[in-house]
């Protein structure tokens, strides 16, 4: 449904502010959402000065930084640090990315974080994704087939048929594309989303695939597929830059060439 | 209960009491990309097509009743209010044309990369723009 104002209980109020200290020469200021189930409180800003000059070059650098020397209850997901996990994605100066991809420098002004948009959120910076992972499980992102394999070996895949499958295996499921995506924010509880639908067509494009015909069966529904409409978010904001708004038109060209 | 994502906004803390999540910013901290401000446009000069569609209807209802009921239309599309009412009309209507056309080629398949639909973005802007001035130039000097 659409909704542009935040409920009550999630309208923004400032927070904190912890002060790099004095002589500190290069210092930027990150200014960060907090939410903590515990203190019965709105979310708020905490505004954080970082001196960068003993922080290293992305913005998860300074949030570890942050969480180690600053605020050990500041809460976020993170884990690889080199954009290949999917666990740090957060909305970074108004576009949703990988904290760990994100440089610092690219950022004019205060470093705004909140987390990814429209979402439950568990505490600080965590979203809750359980409703993404459920549309994930959804389209069934696994290989089905009734022909047995070769008895003497694995599946084949011409050079051609492999390449068919760039620029969608490389998707980490991060959720950057769905929470960017108004047709997400409003009608999320129905339709699947970028990321689900990447998803749904990387299997729908593997020739070893055999359920192709079924897959487009589930997809065919006005909400599930067609509340894409084209607003690019996901691809503008895709941090492996991947193009989840082309998969989903290649959904559709589908649907359309095998009713004619 | 708006739909069933409301589920996930309910948790407990840690004493075990339920809490009511928060619903993370959306509108209200995203950096708008061009593409996505041409979908919003699109949306809104749809309804004004609309709203030029019931102003069409008035003009013909209007000429197949009275004299009176033709000249006050008449009248009220010559006042300023009327005259921007047109321009509007003019305008939404060939900003959804623009972009309706660009729809059509992603439909086909075309216009997919990020240079392609950044760069369709404005061209969009800049014909529906430029050929509503024109129309306008071209119709006033007539008038």
């Amino acid at each position: 449904m659409v909704e542009f104002a935040l409920p009550r209980n999630s309208k923004i109020g400032t927070g904190k502010t912890f002060k790099a200290p004095a002589g500190t020469k290069r210092v930027r200021e990150f200014k960060i959402y907090r939410w903590n189930p515990d203190d019965g409180q709105n979310p708020r800003l905490d505004t954080f000065e970082i001196d960068m000059d003993r922080c290293g070059p992305m913005v998860l650098d300074a949030l570890i930084k942050i969480k180690n020397e600053i605020d050990p209850s500041l809460t976020f997901r993170r884990s690889c640090r080199e954009g290949i996990c999917g666990s740090c994605a957060m909305n970074i100066d108004g576009g949703n990315t990988l904290a760990c991809l994100k440089p610092i420098e690219d950022v004019k002004g205060a470093i705004k974080i909140h987390p990814l948009p429209h979402m439950p959120v568990v505490k600080d910076l965590i979203p809750d994704l359980t409703q993404a992972y459920a549309q994930l499980h959804s389209v069934q992102p696994w290989l089905q087939a009734d022909t047995a394999p070769p008895p003497d070996g694995e599946r084949l895949q011409s050079k051609e048929e492999r390449a068919k499958l760039d620029g969608l295996w490389e998707c980490i499921l991060c959720f950057c594309c769905s929470t960017s995506c108004p047709s997400y924010w409003w009608n999320g509880d129905r339709y699947l989303g970028p990321a689900a639908l990447l998803q749904a067509y990387r299997w729908i494009a593997d020739s070893r695939d055999e359920k192709t015909g079924e897959r487009l069966d589930a997809l065919e529904d006005p909400f599930k597929l067609y509340r894409c409409h084209t607003i690019m978010n996901c691809t503008d904001t895709c941090p492996k830059n991947l193009n989840p708004a082309k998969a989903i038109g290649e959904i559709k060209q589908l649907i359309a060439e095998r009713a004619m | 209960m708006r739909d069933v994502r409301d589920a996930l906004y309910v948790a407990r803390n840690t004493d075990g009491k339920l809490v009511r999540r928060p619903m993370s910013p959306h509108l209200q901290i995203w950096r708008w990309p061009i593409a996505m401000a041409v979908s919003i446009t699109h949306r809104v000069t749809g309804v004004g097509l609309g709203i030029g569609t019931l102003l069409l209807t008035w003009w013909l209802v209007a000429a197949a009743t009275s004299d009176a009921a033709f000249d006050f239309i008449q009248w009220f599309l010559g006042t300023p209010i009327g005259i921007f009412v047109l321009f509007c009309w003019t305008l939404s209507l060939l900003l959804h044309l623009c972009s309706g056309i660009r729809h059509l080629a992603w439909d086909a398949g075309f216009g997919f990369e990020p240079q392609a639909y950044r760069l369709t973005s404005w061209i969009v802007y800049a014909v529906g723009i430029a050929a509503t001035v024109l129309i306008w130039i071209v119709g006033l000097v007539i008038w």
